[in-house]
């Protein structure tokens, strides 16, 4: 039997971002504990941009995912320190957010277009969709992407 | 340029405790709600569909600054990160008068954005060593942000300094009518920040060829809750629905 805590860490690991379904918020960082207090959930998280919109939202999804497992008694934490940055993403989830049309975090220089693949593109407007995101437009296909800037 | 004419509160006039820690910190908290309520009125507005984005985006910023740090306040003062927000009078407000000036046209929002830029960047990295280690990470967390607000202004001062007669004309406008609201960041606990902040905004009159306005009057007294009118019609738009129905929550 798996013990309740790691349960618990592999409930909340499975949480999506609100705006890009394809990641976990483990996968982003945006996770960075869970632990046990008495009978009770902490789980810290850490918002990728103060202003997040999407940190209540992935609150209020793991607090329900908990409660769906039988956790009954959660408290989420928000920590400021360390502060969060793309380093924290692992290469899978740089992969899995090039695959799903979001070129990854690295330097704008080497920025690929993550439709056509093509390595030159430029910046259209350096605030995008999203805190986390700035708009592009590839050299080569011509399409404009979202690209999760480095931070 | 010649010294300083300050004016101030009226003499006499009963005035909160300005320089305490956390009424220092009280008034960057305001500082930031403030102007995330300015730029939030751009939205729908804004010249180009990009600079909706971006003006939204920088102003949310701000509201996630402003909000940890009133919830950093409430802990000690047991008070909710509302009560801050939509519980206290224009009197009861700490920011400096350059945020709370009306968004204006395009070349006051920016020129407005610049000169609070400059000081930001100083500010962050001086509260990011702070002994108080949820200020340290706040402040920590609002470097980088601060670099893209930064970023942004920066390069529209250069474009409207250097676009057409019309937008540079206007840039200087804006220049010349916010200046005297500049000189109150360095007040008080802000007087380090001084030297840095001239040689940034002395940089931006050496690339754009703007003039840097030669007249001496400076208009203070917003870090003492003694505010320019156009705070109270903003927060009477902000506060209305908490005043309203107090404690509503959705």
């Amino acid at each position: 039997m798996v013990d309740t805590l790691t349960h618990a860490r592999e409930v909340v690991a499975r949480v999506v971002d609100p705006e890009i379904p394809v990641l976990t918020i483990e996968d982003l960082g945006v996770l960075r504990a869970v632990e046990q207090d008495g009978d009770r959930v902490v789980v810290t998280i850490t918002p990728t941009y103060s202003g997040c919109p999407a940190m209540g939202q992935i609150e209020d999804d793991i607090i329900r995912a908990l409660n769906r497992a039988g956790f009954a008694d959660v408290r989420i934490d928000v920590v400021y320190q360390p502060a969060w940055t793309t380093e924290w993403m692992s290469d899978e989830a740089r992969s899995k957010l090039e695959d799903f049309g979001i070129a990854p975090p690295t330097a704008p220089a080497d920025v690929r277009c993550p439709k056509c693949r093509h390595g030159e593109s430029r910046l259209i407007a350096q605030f995008g969709s999203t805190a986390c995101k700035a708009l592009m437009v590839c050299s080569a296909c011509g399409d404009p992407f979202d690209y999760f800037k480095e931070h | 340029m010649s010294e300083a004419i300050v004016s101030g509160p009226p003499q006499g006039m009963p005035l909160p405790q300005a320089d305490s820690p956390s009424a220092v910190l009280l008034g960057h908290a305001d500082d930031n709600l403030v102007l995330a309520h300015r730029l939030g009125e751009w939205i729908s507005k804004a010249p180009e569909l990009e600079l909706d984005i971006a003006l939204g985006n920088i102003g949310l910023d701000y509201l996630g600054v402003a909000r940890a740090l009133y919830q950093h306040l409430g802990r000690a003062e047991g008070k909710a990160e509302d009560e801050y927000a939509m519980g206290r009078t224009d009197r009861e407000f700490h920011n400096l008068l350059l945020v709370e000036q009306p968004n204006g046209d395009f070349a006051h929002t920016i020129v407005r954005q610049f000169f609070f830029d400059c000081h930001q960047l100083q500010l962050w990295p001086e509260l990011a060593g702070s002994d108080d280690e949820i200020v340290a990470g706040i402040a920590a967390k609002a470097i980088k942000e601060t670099e893209y607000h930064y970023r942004f202004s920066h390069g529209w001062m250069l474009r409207m300094a250097g676009g057409t007669k019309e937008s540079n004309f206007r840039a200087q406008q804006a220049i010349d009518n916010l200046w005297r609201f500049t000189g109150e960041i360095f007040e008080g606990a802000g007087s380090g920040y001084r030297a840095a902040w001239d040689l940034l905004v002395d940089d931006m009159f050496a690339e754009t060829g703007l003039a840097k306005p030669e007249d001496p009057y400076q208009k203070t007294g917003g870090r003492v809750g003694y505010h320019t009118e156009h705070l109270g019609y903003l927060l009477t738009e902000m506060q209305w629905m908490q005043r309203t129905y107090p404690g509503l929550e959705w």
